[in-house]
């Protein structure tokens, strides 16, 4: 129960602290000491809001920062890049030489989270669009034979698996007995 | 003098990243025009919310001139486009799919039937898959 407690009250703590920290940002007021106090008011409401509605847990507000997703980020971002490239050629050129296929590959994340930043991931880079969520499989429809890559998107999924595991470090991680080599 | 040749620099980065983006855009606008059907059209319009938008969002970046409040609203808007679009993207792809829309397949660009009917969603529907590897998996 204590335990209990306390894990609710980091939370609340990190919580509130993060809405105060984006208050700041967006708002640019540094030194106006009225609007400042109502800033921290309006974050602490919001925080003991989203405890009250029931929803301040470890998928709305994790507690370990983890650094890995910058890391999966930057490799996101280039990923996305270069299969923009193969899409605009493909709009591009004269004789469109499409092959829509629909493929399944694994989710083996354990938290939602984990499954929702691996599907996301997957229509984020275009050409690939998740269109199903089956258990532990998901659907996808994909825009050509080469994009429709099953081994790199699993690949995909086996980053986002190592960046699950550091968040989550109580929760076994499926990947290292499914996801294969 | 060091300090203007860098402004100028990067004014005309942040000029390239605008014209590259807005080609990413257009190219995004063109393919919604020109693919076959439904489901490929999606894919089209995710070159305009990834590639299109970021680029326009960095070459801003270059154009705030330092001013890192102003840098840290457009990088938390790159941010919340990283996670709207993909999951607006998908639900618009899975309505579809759920409301039996069967897409395209193959090199012929064929009609196929795999869509669920729109009564046993519940049912797994078959998929093809393009190689076997992960069928045989350990699970």
């Amino acid at each position: 129960m204590v335990k209990f407690l306390i894990s609710i009250a980091g939370r609340f703590i990190v919580l509130s602290l993060a809405l105060m920290v984006i208050w700041l940002l967006l708002s640019g007021y540094f030194d106006k000491t009225t609007l400042l106090v109502f800033g921290v008011f309006s974050a602490l409401l919001c925080a003991w809001l989203t405890l009250h509605m029931g929803i301040l847990d470890d998928d709305s507000v994790p507690l370990s920062v983890m650094p890995g997703i910058f890391f999966y980020w930057l490799w996101l971002f280039i990923e996305i890049g270069k299969s923009n490239f193969i899409v605009a050629m493909q709009v591009w050129s004269p004789k469109m030489s499409l092959s829509p296929q629909m493929i399944r590959v694994k989710a083996h994340q354990i938290s939602d989270s984990g499954k929702a930043t691996y599907a996301n991931s997957i229509t984020l880079t275009p050409g690939t669009v998740s269109v199903d969520l089956l258990g532990e499989d998901i659907l996808i429809h994909a825009l050509t034979e080469d994009l429709a890559d099953v081994s790199a998107i699993e690949d995909m999924g086996r980053k986002v698996c190592r960046v699950e595991s550091t968040m989550h470090p109580n929760l076994k991680t499926k990947a290292k007995e499914g996801g294969g080599a | 003098m060091m300090g203007e040749r860098m402004d100028s620099f990067i004014h005309y980065a942040s000029l390239f990243l605008f014209a590259a983006g807005s080609f990413f855009v257009i190219t995004g606008a063109l393919g919604l025009l020109r693919f076959p059907d439904f489901y490929t059209r999606m894919h089209a319009s995710g070159v305009t919310d990834t590639l299109g938008a970021d680029l326009i969002l960095w070459g801003m970046i270059l154009q705030a001139d330092g001013d890192w409040l102003l840098i840290a609203k457009l990088l938390i808007i790159m941010l919340f486009l990283m996670f709207t679009s993909p999951v607006s993207t998908h639900s618009i792809a899975h309505a579809a799919w759920v409301g039996g829309l069967n897409p395209l397949l193959g090199k012929d660009l064929k009609h196929s039937d795999i869509a669920p009917d729109r009564d046993e969603t519940k049912s797994a529907p078959e998929a093809q898959s393009a190689d076997g590897q992960h069928e045989g998996g350990t699970e």
